[in-house]
Parts: C-alpha cells; sequence; structure tokens
C-alpha cells in the first residue's frame, strides 16, 4: 500500500463526511464520533445517493435519498436493502488522513 | 577497571532503571547522571496532589542527593546536554565531557505547544514540571485570577481541577467533541463534563484556539469563533511528543520516539532508551506501568542479562476527586465487537464493555467504578466471558438480581419534576392520586388534570402509573421514536424540559439510549427538540440534519441542488429579477421554475457552486429562502387593496411584515403561510399551516390547513382586528407548534392530535401566555434569525463545499 496524506481530520466535522476526487469517482471519507476514518464509494447502490451528504451514526451512514443504512466497515447495506458499496483502507495518523493510494491515485506518466 | 555508564536524564524511568541495576550490581558500572532540571528523580504523577495542595514537594520526591550519595552515582544537575559522539563514546555536558561505555537516554517527552500567535507570552506555560506547577500555584495567589486549560485529556482535567481547588476561574478548551476522546466514548465524556461544571469549572468542546492575546503578558484567548476569554495564566496540556532531539543529532534511528529493541537498546548497541522517549514496535508510552516494565529490562541488559520487553495491556484512571471513572483497552466500535451497555440515570453511572470473540477487550465507566481491575483482569487475561455474558456488565459480586426495569428514568425522576407542563401537575401529585385509586388514566386525568389539555405527556403519566401500580397496570402500547429509545417523541420532548437535558449526549445519557450516538431518525429529531427548548444554551448540530438543511439548499434525484432566494411576500423588482437571472447563467443553470409559493427556483446547481451562487445572490441583497427547511418556508400574498377592487386591506404589506418577523426559525416540520385580501382568497389562505384572509372588519387568522397528502380546510383560531394583534397571535401559534409538536408533524397533524380548543386556550384565551409565548419566540430569533447562505458563503466556510482532495489532478502533473 502507498499512503497519501488526504489532509487534517479536522477538515471533516465530527459524524460528517467529505468527498475526495479520484480515478474511481468520487470517495466519501467520514469520521465517526470516536474519531476514526473510513472511506467508501460515494455513490449508494439504490439510486446514486451521495453517501457524503448523509447522517453518520455509530460506525453506520444513512444515505440521504432514501435512508439505506450501509456498515462503513464492510460497504453492506443493513437491514432489509441488498446492496453493497465498496470500501478503501484508511487511516489517522497524528491528525492526518491517509487513504491507500494504489487503489485511488493515477499513475504518474 | 569499572565500566562507565551515562544517564541522560532523571525522570521517573531511568530512576526505576538505575534502583534496579544497583540491586543486582551495585559495583558493574561508574554512574553519571545528567539532569536539565536542577533536581533528582520525583513522581511526576504526584504533579497534580501537588498543585491541589494536597501534596508538597517533598512529600513526591523519590531520589534525593542522599540517595545519589550512598549509591556513588555522580550528579550533574541542571546541566544540559550538548550533544553525544558516539565516535569517541563521549557525552558533552554544558561544563565538560564524560566518556561512557554505556550510555542510557531517559530523555522523556516534551509538551505539544500548538503554533498560534502569543504562544510565547509570559503566563503561558505547559504543565510538565515542579516548575509549571510552581507558576501554577503562583498565579492562583492572585485574587480573581483567571486560567484557561487548553487541552481537555488527562493532564489538562487535572490541572484545572487543581487550578479550582486553589480557587482560579477557569474555563478548559478541548478540540474535540469530547472530554478524553482518547480514553472515554461520548456518554462517559458528557458525565464527566458534567462533574466537572458541577465543581464550577467552565468546559467549552469543539474549541479551536485561535490566538492568545496580550501586550506583554497573556490577558486572553482567542477562539477560532471570535470568542474571547480573559485569562491571567494560560495552560498548554494538548499532548507530549517524545523528546528525541539529541538522539537526532547523534543520528540514532528516529521515528517519531528513538526506537529500540525487545532489549531497550537503540540502533547503536551501547546506547539504550527508555520512558518516554522511546517508540518500540510502533508504539509510545505515556503511563508509569510499562515506563516500570523497560526499566527492569534495561537493567538487565546493562548486566548483560537476557531480558525482553513486552507491552502489557494498560488502564487509566482520572485523579480528580468526585470524578470516578476507569478506561481501559480498545473500546472503539469495529467490525465483529458488540457493546454491553448499561446506564444508570439516576446515579450517574456509566459503563460499557466491548466484546469480540466472547472476549472483553475495552471497558469504560463513569460513577462506579469500584469493578474496573475485575474487567482490566479479564482484558489481560483475554478471559471467554461466553458463561457470564448476561449477568457481565453488573461485575463480579453479581449474584442474580432483579432484570434491568425500563422505566428506571422516569421512576428517577424526583418528586417535584414537573409532568404536565399546561396544567402545572408535579410528579408526586399524580403518584399520589394513583395510590388514593386512580387506577386509570381516565381517573388520573380526571384528579389531577394532568395529561387532559395538549395530552403530550400521557405516555409519560402512564410510565409512572405503571412504576406505581406494577403488574396491575397495564400499559398500551405506544410508538417509540425509533430503535435506539422505548421513549416516544412526546416522552422526549417532555423529559427534555422537565430534566433540563441541554445537549445531544445528556439525551442519550438520561434517557437511557441504548445506541452510543442515536440514528438517522432520533438525532434530527433530538436536535430539533434541544434547539427549540433551549436556544441559547444548545448549539444546533449541523450532522444531525437531513442533507437540505445542512447544505441549505434541496437536494434533487441527481445529487445537484435547488436555489431559492427569499422573495418577501411574493414581492420581488427588477433588480432582482436581473440578479437572478444574471446567476442563472453564471452557474449554468438547466431548470428555471416558478414555485407554488410564488417564488423562483434554480434548479440543478452543482454542490460545490452553491457558495458563489450565494454570495452573488447575497450581493444582490438577497437572503435564503429556506425553501428546504423545517421552518417558515413561504408568505405567499395577492395584491391587496392597493391594486385589486375587491381588496380589503394591505394584504402584501402585512405578509411582507408576517414573512419578516418569522422567517430563520426551525420548527417540527415545515411551515406555509399567506394573506388573502378579501374572502375570494386569491393567496389560497385557507388551506395553508397558518392562512389570514382580510376582511373589511380586520383579519381572520385560520390554522392547521392542509393541501398536500391531505387537503384541509384551516380552522379559526381568532378574528383579530389590527395587523399587529394578528402578527403576534400568527408568532404565538407558531412558537406554540415549535415548543409541543412531534417532530415531523405538520401544524394540522398537532392540532389533531392536541385539540383547537386547547390551542385557543393557550393563545385566544390567555393573553399573558401568548405574550409569554412570542417572547420566547423573539429569544430564539435572536439567535436563529440568520441568513445561512451568508455565513456558509464566507471565505473559511465556503471551500468546505469542495473536495477534500482531489486525487485525479496530481496524475496530471
Amino acid at each position: 500500500m502507498s499512503w497519501i496524506d488526504i489532509g487534517s481530520i479536522e477538515d471533516i466535522p465530527l459524524r460528517g463526511a467529505r468527498v475526495v476526487k479520484t480515478k474511481v469517482g468520487c470517495v466519501a471519507v467520514f469520521r465517526t464520533s470516536e474519531n476514526e476514518v473510513f472511506a467508501t464509494s460515494d455513490r449508494c447502490p439504490h439510486k446514486n445517493g451521495p453517501l457524503s451528504e448523509g447522517i453518520v451514526h455509530g460506525q453506520s451512514v444513512t444515505c440521504p435519498l432514501h435512508n439505506w443504512v450501509f456498515d462503513l466497515n464492510t460497504g453492506v447495506a443493513q437491514g432489509a436493502d441488498e446492496g453493497q458499496i465498496d470500501t478503501y483502507p484508511a487511516k489517522v495518523e497524528a491528525g492526518r488522513i491517509l487513504l491507500d493510494g494504489t487503489l485511488l491515485m493515477n499513475r504518474a506518466a | 577497571m569499572k565500566k562507565k555508564l551515562v544517564v541522560i536524564g532523571a525522570g521517573m524511568a531511568s530512576g526505576r532503571a538505575l534502583e534496579h541495576l544497583l540491586e543486582a550490581d551495585k559495583d558493574a558500572y561508574d554512574i553519571t547522571l545528567f539532569n536539565a532540571e536542577p533536581r533528582g528523580n520525583y513522581n511526576r504523577i504526584m504533579l497534580s496532589p501537588v498543585l491541589s495542595g494536597d501534596k508538597t514537594y517533598e512529600e513526591i520526591v523519590t531520589h534525593d542527593a542522599n540517595w545519589y550519595e550512598e549509591n556513588g552515582v555522580t550528579c550533574r544537575f541542571g546541566e544540559h546536554v550538548v550533544k553525544i559522539d558516539r565516535e569517541r563514546k563521549i557525552v558533552v555536558g554544558q561544563n565538560g565531557e564524560v566518556a561512557y561505555d554505556k550510555l542510557l537516554m531517559a530523555t522523556g517527552s516534551a509538551p505539544f505547544i500548538i503554533p498560534v500567535p502569543g504562544k510565547d507570552l509570559p503566563g503561558v506555560i505547559a504543565y510538565r514540571d515542579l516548575d509549571d506547577t510552581n507558576t501554577m500555584i503562583e498565579a492562583t495567589q492572585k485574587p480573581g485570577a483567571k486560567a484557561v486549560v487548553i487541552g481537555g485529556g488527562l493532564l489538562g482535567l487535572e490541572a484545572a481541577a487543581g487550578l479550582k481547588a486553589r480557587g482560579m476561574d477557569v474555563t478548559v478548551l478541548h478540540l474535540m467533541g469530547h472530554l478524553m476522546e482518547r480514553q472515554l466514548d461520548e456518554a462517559a465524556g458528557y458525565l464527566l463534563r458534567r462533574a466537572l461544571e458541577d465543581k464550577g469549572i467552565e468546559v467549552k468542546c469543539q474549541a479551536s484556539t485561535a490566538a492568545i492575546l496580550g501586550e506583554d503578558k497573556v490577558e486572553a484567548v482567542l477562539l477560532q469563533d471570535k470568542t474571547t476569554i480573559p485569562a491571567d495564566l494560560v495552560v498548554m496540556a494538548v499532548g507530549i511528543r517524545p523528546e528525541t532531539r539529541l538522539a537526532n543529532d547523534a543520528a540514532i534511528e528516529v521515528e517519531r520516539g528513538i526506537t529500540v529493541d525487545d532489549a531497550m537498546r537503540t540502533s547503536d548497541p551501547d546506547i539504550l532508551a527508555v520512558g518516554e522517549c522511546v517508540e518500540h514496535r510502533q508504539q509510545l508510552f505515556g503511563l508509569v506501568a510499562p515506563l516500570y516494565d523497560q526499566a527492569k529490562v534495561v537493567a538487565a541488559t546493562l548486566l548483560e542479562e537476557d531480558a525482553v520487553f513486552a507491552p502489557k495491556e494498560v488502564s487509566t484512571k482520572l485523579k480528580v476527586t468526585g470524578c470516578d471513572l476507569f478506561s481501559a483497552g480498545d473500546f472503539a466500535e469495529g467490525e465483529g465487537r458488540e457493546d454491553i451497555v448499561f446506564r444508570d440515570p439516576s446515579r450517574g453511572v456509566y459503563k460499557r464493555l466491548v466484546i469480540e470473540n466472547n472476549v472483553i477487550v475495552g471497558a469504560v465507566m463513569y460513577g462506579d467504578t469500584a469493578d474496573g481491575n475485575w474487567f482490566f483482569g479479564l482484558i489481560k487475561d483475554k478471559t471467554d466471558i461466553s458463561d457470564m455474558r448476561d449477568t457481565l456488565i453488573f461485575g463480579p459480586a453479581f449474584q442474580g438480581g432483579e432484570p434491568l426495569d425500563p422505566l428506571q428514568a422516569v421512576a428517577a425522576l424526583p418528586d417535584d419534576a414537573e409532568i404536565c407542563g399546561c396544567n402545572g401537575v408535579c410528579k408526586s401529585q399524580i403518584v399520589d392520586a394513583v395510590k388514593a385509586g386512580a387506577t386509570d388514566l381516565g381517573a388520573v386525568r380526571a384528579q389531577t388534570k394532568a395529561s387532559a389539555s395538549c395530552g403530550t405527556c400521557t405516555g409519560l403519566v402512564e410510565q409512572l402509573m405503571a412504576v406505581t401500580l406494577g403488574d396491575d397496570f397495564q400499559m398500551p402500547a405506544a410508538q417509540s421514536v425509533c430503535g435506539c429509545t422505548d421513549l416516544t417523541h412526546e416522552d422526549v420532548r417532555r423529559l427534555i424540559k422537565s430534566k433540563e437535558l441541554k445537549s445531544q449526549a445528556a439525551v442519550w445519557q438520561e434517557l437511557g439510549w441504548n445506541t452510543p450516538n442515536g440514528c438517522h431518525v432520533c438525532r434530527p429529531a433530538v436536535n430539533y427538540y434541544l434547539l427549540a427548548d433551549w436556544p441559547v444554551e444548545y448549539q444546533d448540530d449541523p450532522q444531525s440534519r437531513f442533507v437540505n438543511e445542512r447544505k441549505h439548499a434541496n437536494i434533487q434525484k441527481d445529487g445537484t441542488y435547488s436555489v431559492v432566494p427569499r422573495m418577501w411576500g411574493g414581492m420581488t423588482t427588477p433588480d432582482e429579477l436581473r440578479a437572478i437571472a444574471d446567476a442563472a447563467d453564471k452557474y449554468n443553470v438547466p431548470t428555471v421554475h416558478v414555485t407554488g409559493g410564488q417564488r423562483i427556483d434554480l434548479l440543478g446547481v452543482k454542490g460545490e457552486d452553491l457558495p458563489a451562487i450565494w454570495k452573488d445572490l447575497n450581493d444582490a441583497g438577497m437572503v435564503s429562502g429556506h425553501a428546504y427547511a423545517k421552518g417558515l418556508r413561504t408568505v405567499k400574498t395577492c395584491v391587496g387593496k392597493d391594486h385589486c377592487r375587491f381588496g380589503t386591506q394591505d394584504s402584501t404589506g402585512l405578509g411582507i411584515k408576517l414573512e419578516n418577523k418569522l422567517w430563520g426559525s426551525w420548527s417540527p416540520h415545515k411551515v406555509k403561510l399567506a394573506v388573502s385580501g378579501c374572502p375570494r382568497n386569491c393567496a389560497e389562505a385557507t388551506c395553508k399551516d397558518i392562512g389570514v384572509v382580510c376582511v373589511d372588519s380586520g383579519y381572520q387568522v385560520g390554522v392547521a390547513g392542509a393541501a398536500g397528502m391531505d387537503v384541509k380546510e384551516t380552522e379559526r383560531l381568532m378574528d383579530c382586528e389590527t395587523e399587529e394583534e394578528t402578527i403576534e397571535v400568527a408568532t404565538a401559534f407558531m412558537q406554540l407548534y415549535r415548543e409541543n409538536a412531534k417532530y415531523l408533524d405538520r401544524p394540522y397533524k398537532w392540532v389533531a392530535k392536541v385539540g383547537l380548543d386547547w390551542v385557543k386556550e393557550q393563545i385566544v384565551e390567555n393573553v399573558e401566555n401568548r405574550i409569554a409565548l412570542v417572547e420566547r419566540f423573539e429569544l430564539s430569533q435572536s439567535i436563529y434569525q440568520k441568513d445561512p447562505w451568508a455565513e456558509l458563503a464566507a471565505p473559511d466556510e465556503a471551500p468546505k463545499f469542495g473536495p477534500l482532495a482531489n486525487l485525479t489532478l496530481e496524475a496530471a502533473e
């Protein structure tokens, strides 16, 4: 893995999310109330809702369009809904958010 | 000839290492000890009791001059080490060189000083050593002195408590959302905060320090949100980092700390390191237990014995009288992890165990930590807990007992807690009535009037009856807010008022929420209830709002947004229309639509363009139309008597006045108004939440209409004679709705539950109450009536609408 520093944890509101543009499309980076970070695809498999705009609770996010709930660890939809979002490695070190660049970044030409 | 050992740093770790070394072989080394502080070793952990006055410095000294002399240690105290010359195996001190065969680095850690302007002013200190402690004690001598402690971790809170105990005014600033976030979860953090506030310490979370102000000494702390807090002393306790400068200069391997192997050797085999300055397998150490383990290993390695340092689990306790907390292990949520949570709101007790594969991996406790060490043992020993799982949380003493009572929150209410706000009935009156034979709700209502008016406290009254009657009472099934709680919306609203709960964490803890921080159903509701009931004390939480109210725009199905500027009373001007047209061109708005509420809707705006288009519209004098809000949407009007031959009053003028009064307020659901100039009703006022129909004799105010999923005509609340009275009545109705309705109930649904008669009692018949409602509304407006567009288009807010990073761009470079 090649970890890339994408910003400070303070750039994301507590229990909120921000988007990172990548070669695989928009990736949502979430910050939970325990200051953990998770990175997933920003698109809900149901109707393409932007998950980064959803309400973050525990280690889950609720899609803002139709309230599908996803576990941020596995990306699996909870409850009766069936679907899964992509998840990407993410971690916090010394207050900086690191994402795995091998998956997300274009190789330099 | 004896080998020579040089030790840099006389702290707790090196002190313990020397003890072990001398005990094992007094004559193995000639020892020289450097210490930058002009004194020997003392118990740093006990600085807090020294600060609070419970102990003196003399009581915490562990190694005094005599001890070093008796053990033949040459002390060079108050002397800084300048460098380490590894080639010549020499340590260079300020007063000369010392040769070594083995060198032990115990340089400890340096406090982290946040790089803000003013950090070097006199009166700004860290909290690391005796000198800092003495500076703090000195500062408390001045009568009325104020202290600001930056950092709500272990050290910061101990400093704050110590300063408070010596009579200072203390404010704690903490960057994170709750105190001690590394050791505690949110609920425990809330209880800790409450206990500190009870001691008179002010706590501000999510407080980011912008600067420290002062001419030639510290005078105040300026926060990012522009608040200023006066201060005679500022204590920075935001964290520590290993002191590695000497090691770095000597080209010894350093990551975050000086890297050591299992035998505590650095990359140079003749140099060892111990304590807070080391990094062992990517781990740093700040608590004393592992440092003492390291010290043992250091002594063995120096004597050429085999020893291996293996870090163990550590637990934390706070040394602040009256704040009983315990934390151990890893308590983050995670896949495959389960929580067992126990809350006893009446005693302020919170316990949480985190379990993975039938083993406890973490524990947080507040209020009752008696079982802490037992749980800590289970964590360390990785005990399989499957057999005792059901009763685990009750601790080792549990011998079968009562199952948890879901009614305990109600049972714990004090006798004088107000249950029915309408009729001023407190708990004891209801309990007395039940004991005197009122065994069904109707009888309680008849005797006490509790829940006989608006009825929102019915659930609570029933729970009280259940508590009092036990099995004799059959509780009717009620719909709870969501899976996080058994309480209904009405119960939660009532308890927020009667228990004076003023934060979300307070609601979760005091009302026994069974999730750590709610869900998408309860969070927006609780956030609304708190801001409606405590407009001054509670701070709105954008992360507990649905996307539209956080983005201040309506999200569309393709992820773009719609933008609607406010047009007061449906009036506009050529200049405004030109500005709207320019904005539509500039931001490539694909669709421009006139809404049913007489506004212009720009549909298809990209999320990252929002702040810019708002700025343009703001510059043209327009503010947010709140077309996305659970709050006042539009006031629709007809042209009224100025133009219309049937018009009886100035309906547009009154509409503008109403909109000016009511805009910006949040409510349980959206609220739409209209003012028609005559009974022909061109503004369709008779199917609005609040609708005014002008007649020759004045103004007919109707409420609780609907034209959505249901269609319903308004019901007449009152006939008013003047515009002022009309505005007063409409405002009072808005506030009554804000204070009492269930979240997501439109006014017509709420009025159907409480009855129009009750609403009339509150607003029409009781004029004093009407005025009080208006006053409470105005208080709330003093905080919430502001244009969110202007706030979010500001230079430091606008970038947050764009991506955090763009990894596709870097590739092109």
